[in-house]
């Protein structure tokens, strides 16, 4: 059971190294990108093809599943995001779903559809024992680089001076202005860090979450689910969201897998409907 | 002042009255039933789209509730009569029937839940309840056959006179009607009392209730008719293909009638009717360019109808079908951020 | 004489602030009162209580002797209680015709009925003309909401609320922001109200206030300070000082 729980450890991390790209979009900008999980797919056809096909060494890929994601992501926020800052939350829900149309046709198209096939370094490959539990050294190491990021979130957001701008821009763009901040430019940013996040948790969870075009629509929901449920307010809410979603996700499916996803989704109408400003934030 | 009283009098009664370009559309619908044989099964299909994006306007065009998840009652409607038509049951209208009824208890239940919401809520709730069902359905695989689908769908004939044939014939001309006669009906109500305090809530709810409107039913009644008529939606495709898929629930079919409805245009009725014409021909004549890739360019027209701003494009457009009708009636937009308040 | 509305002992808290602090007040039958306070004093906050925007923290409403204390906003209405409001809330998408279309098939229990045209129901459209052109707003009828001048649309916000035909209407600082060439207009209109509606007027304009009121109540931090004949608020100068700021011994 113990490693069923490490199992959704790994699992919610990894979700929320996906989606907090999402819930900062969300939360700061106001902006529904439902889109986000094509980064996330980006990111991990990036080190795919990397490895797959120039036998770059995974932890190499890396920086690049980071970097594509998120240069992407800066340019389309410069181009086309920024039109709609101001839109009604309709639009950039058909906005981002018409993005997300396109890049998964592109990638059927160029990639193929089968699933990808990446092989682990074989560092990473096998089990080791920790305190009498047998635990997967892949899930290890995923656990610790969302942790790392997750840790380094939360300080790049509360003890620096971009996070704290970050927050002026978000809490109040016209007097952030006035301030002398440079919103447009701290959103673009936090655009594309959001975004290279996002690959980077695709190429990291490519092995436990599969990599085939049909990614950015199957874990949507799952990524609107830790945003409703965590709030978007915060580090904190959806890294508490993704865990529990995780492990929620992972005990399900071996114990009563009749239910499946149905407690999830239903949980998260019941957060959207008594608590729409989702389980652990703070009244603002 | 007699001419100001007059004034009043007809520019209310003439919202009543079908215009000359509405009866030529509806003409120019039942054509092809004698004149192009050899398309009926692709009008049949956007008929159902069609009618599918008529109930999706009704609760978006009208009461300003948004939905990811529509196609929660439309896959209702589709199992609710094809398993009846499986099970013995195999009158067409009966059919309809009791999906109607289905849908609507569904969609009265849901009501609930996106009566209170704000535009991003309602989006995820009601996506969240079309899943649900898809989930429910797969896990139901011995009632709704899974992943393989709904077989040994009989449809009997139409009043026991018009069998089904494969050419379509018979089901556009079942499916036109169907949907001719719930658009009437969707006509009245829009230029209703009742329809009219639909806009207000969606223009202004603080407003509408300052003025007496009980805000809440009304929505949960709306709901529940946009419901009932994607049912009736669902229903008219598991009878007239005699099958029914998992792909019902699907969340592609919410995004895509979403996307009919916005090309048309939003809260005049016609715009899913349009919409769904553009739609299905776009994907006909797209999909013998690029088989599997046709979502792509959809994906594209959407973007470039988002980024060009659809409202200022459906306001011309619709300024523009106010004026072919002769009427001068304001229609609705969704105030934007930029707008009003 | 009928109180048309009272409030005994109206409470209202937001946390540790209290913006309406034990309010008893009565707005007499065919009443032209007034009320008056520095900005802050809880007078919209009051009014939506009033109309239940707000729920109560304590205390209760009645609307002619009817405790309404419970009721929803669109219950109140048709009992006879209307508002307009501070910024107004109108339709921008609709026309004054349709706007006031609406409200008068809604009071006439229209509102349920899907199946006529709008504007059917006998007598309605007379009524819509008769709105129309008590509020001036008979050559705008067909221009969108939103494109109407400011003096417009401050006229239709008080027709719309006047077409619920009520009993009580309370009328939120109806002259905010109406430019000087429009005001003439609203004032007439707001003058020209037929004596069976009873009316609560908040002002900050105090010629309109000593024109129309017949009785002032000044409100200060969500108490109401005093009350009484216009004459006698006017030359009370404890009611000067609290404008201006400075301290008043009790």
């Amino acid at each position: 059971m113990l490693t069923i729980l490490f199992d959704g450890i790994a699992y919610g991390m990894l979700l929320f190294v996906l989606a907090c790209g999402l819930a900062v979009t969300l939360g700061l900008m106001n902006f529904v990108n439902l889109a986000h999980g094509a980064f996330a797919m980006a990111g991990g056809y990036v080190m795919a093809v990397l490895m797959n096909r120039y036998g770059v060494p995974f932890l190499a890929t890396l920086p690049l599943a980071f970097l594509v994601p998120a240069i992407v992501g800066l340019l389309l926020e410069r181009t086309l995001y920024k039109h709609l800052y101001a839109s009604s939350h309709l639009d950039q829900v058909l906005f981002s779903i018409g993005l997300v149309l396109m890049a998964v046709a592109a990638t059927d198209y160029s990639m193929g559809s089968q699933q990808q096939l990446v092989r682990l370094p074989a560092w990473l490959q096998g089990r080791v024992e920790l305190f009498g539990v047998q635990v997967g050294l892949y899930r290890s190491f995923i656990i610790l680089v969302c942790g790392v990021l997750a840790v380094a979130l939360q300080f790049a957001l509360t003890k620096t001076r971009f996070g704290s701008r970050l927050r002026a821009a978000v809490d109040d763009p016209r007097i952030a202005r006035g301030l002398g901040i440079n919103v447009n430019a701290i959103f673009a940013v936090t655009f594309a860090v959001g975004s290279g996040i996002a690959g980077l948790g695709g190429a990291l969870g490519s092995e436990i979450l599969g990599l085939d075009p049909t990614f950015p629509l199957k874990f949507m929901i799952y990524f609107l689910i830790v945003v409703t449920v965590g709030g978007a307010t915060s580090i904190t809410g959806p890294f508490l969201a993704s865990l529990i979603l995780g492990i929620a996700d992972v005990a399900g499916k071996y114990y009563v897998p009749s239910v499946g996803a149905f407690i999830i989704y239903t949980l998260m109408i019941a957060v959207l409907v008594l608590r729409p400003q989702g389980l652990f934030t703070l009244a603002r | 002042m007699q001419n100001v009283a007059d004034h009043v009098a007809t520019t209310l009664r003439r919202r009543g009255r079908w215009s000359a370009a509405e009866v030529i559309f509806w003409l120019v619908a039942a054509a092809p039933l004698f004149l192009l044989p050899e398309r009926h099964l692709l009008l049949n299909e956007i008929a159902i789209v069609g009618l599918f994006a008529l109930s999706l306007d009704l609760i978006l065009g009208y009461a300003g509730i948004v939905s990811l998840g529509h196609a929660a009652f439309f896959g209702v409607g589709a199992y609710v009569a094809g398993l009846l038509a499986k099970n013995g049951i195999g009158d067409p209208v009966l059919g309809l029937a009791a999906a109607a009824f289905a849908a609507t208890g569904l969609g009265f239940i849901t009501s609930f839940l996106v009566l209170r919401g704000a535009d991003l809520a309602n989006l995820m709730v009601t996506l969240g309840v079309a899943l649900v069902l898809g989930e429910i359905a797969n896990r139901m695989a011995w009632l709704t056959g899974g992943a393989d689908g709904l077989q040994g769908v009989s449809i009997n004939p139409i009043f026991g006179i018009f069998e089904f044939d494969i050419f379509g014939t018979t089901a556009y001309a079942y499916s036109l009607i169907v949907t001719f006669i719930l658009f009437v009906i969707a006509r009245r109500i829009v230029v209703s009392p009742f329809g009219l305090s639909l806009r207000s809530i969606r223009d202004n709810s603080l407003r509408a209730r300052a003025i007496g409107i009980p805000v809440n039913a009304r929505l949960v009644a709306v709901y529940t008719l946009s419901a009932a008529y994607a049912g009736v939606a669902g229903a008219l495709l598991a009878q007239t293909t005699q099958f029914v898929s998992l792909d019902v629930f699907a969340f592609h079919r919410s995004a895509d009638v979403l996307l009919v409805l916005v090309i048309g245009g939003v809260g005049y009725l016609y715009g899913g009717l349009i919409g769904a014409v553009v739609f299905k021909i776009l994907q006909d004549v797209l999909s013998a360019w690029t088989p599997q890739y046709w979502q792509f360019w959809i994906g594209l027209v959407l973007v470039i109808l988002v980024l060009s701003g659809r409202e200022r494009l459906a306001d011309r457009g619709r300024a523009l079908w106010a004026s072919i009708l002769g009427r001068s009636t304001a229609p609705v937009t969704q105030p934007t951020a930029v707008e009003e308040s | 004489m009928t109180v048309a509305l009272e409030t005994k002992g109206l409470v209202k808290r937001f946390g540790g602030f209290t913006a309406t602090d034990d309010v008893s007040f009565r707005l007499e039958q065919g009443a032209r009162h007034a009320l008056i306070g520095p900005n802050g004093a809880g007078k919209t906050t009051f009014i939506n209580l009033l109309t239940g925007v707000l729920t109560p923290s304590g205390g209760q409403i009645f609307l002619e002797g009817a405790d309404i204390t419970r009721l929803r906003p669109e219950q109140r209405v048709r009992r006879g209680l209307a508002r307009t409001f501070q910024i107004n809330q109108l339709f921008p998408a609709m026309t004054p015709l349709e706007t006031l279309a609406l409200a008068v098939s809604e009071r006439m229990g229209g509102g349920r009925d899907w199946w006529r045209v709008i504007g059917s129901k006998r007598g309605a459209s007379d009524e819509v003309v008769e709105m129309a052109q008590r509020f001036r707003l008979t050559d705008v009828l067909d221009e969108r909401t939103s494109h109407l001048p400011y003096g417009k649309q401050r006229l239709l916000e008080i027709a719309v609320a006047f077409a619920c035909r009520p009993r009580v209407l309370l009328l939120d600082e109806p002259a905010a922001g109406v430019p000087e060439a429009e005001r003439h207009e609203l004032l007439a209109a707001v003058a020209a109200l037929p004596r069976d509606v009873s009316v609560l007027l908040i002002e900050h304009d105090m010629d309109l206030v000593f024109s129309f009121a017949d009785r002032i109540s000044v409100l200060v931090n969500g108490a109401v300070f005093t009350e009484g004949s216009v004459d006698e608020v006017s030359t009370d100068p404890r009611v000067r000082a609290v404008y201006l700021g400075e301290k008043v011994d009790e």
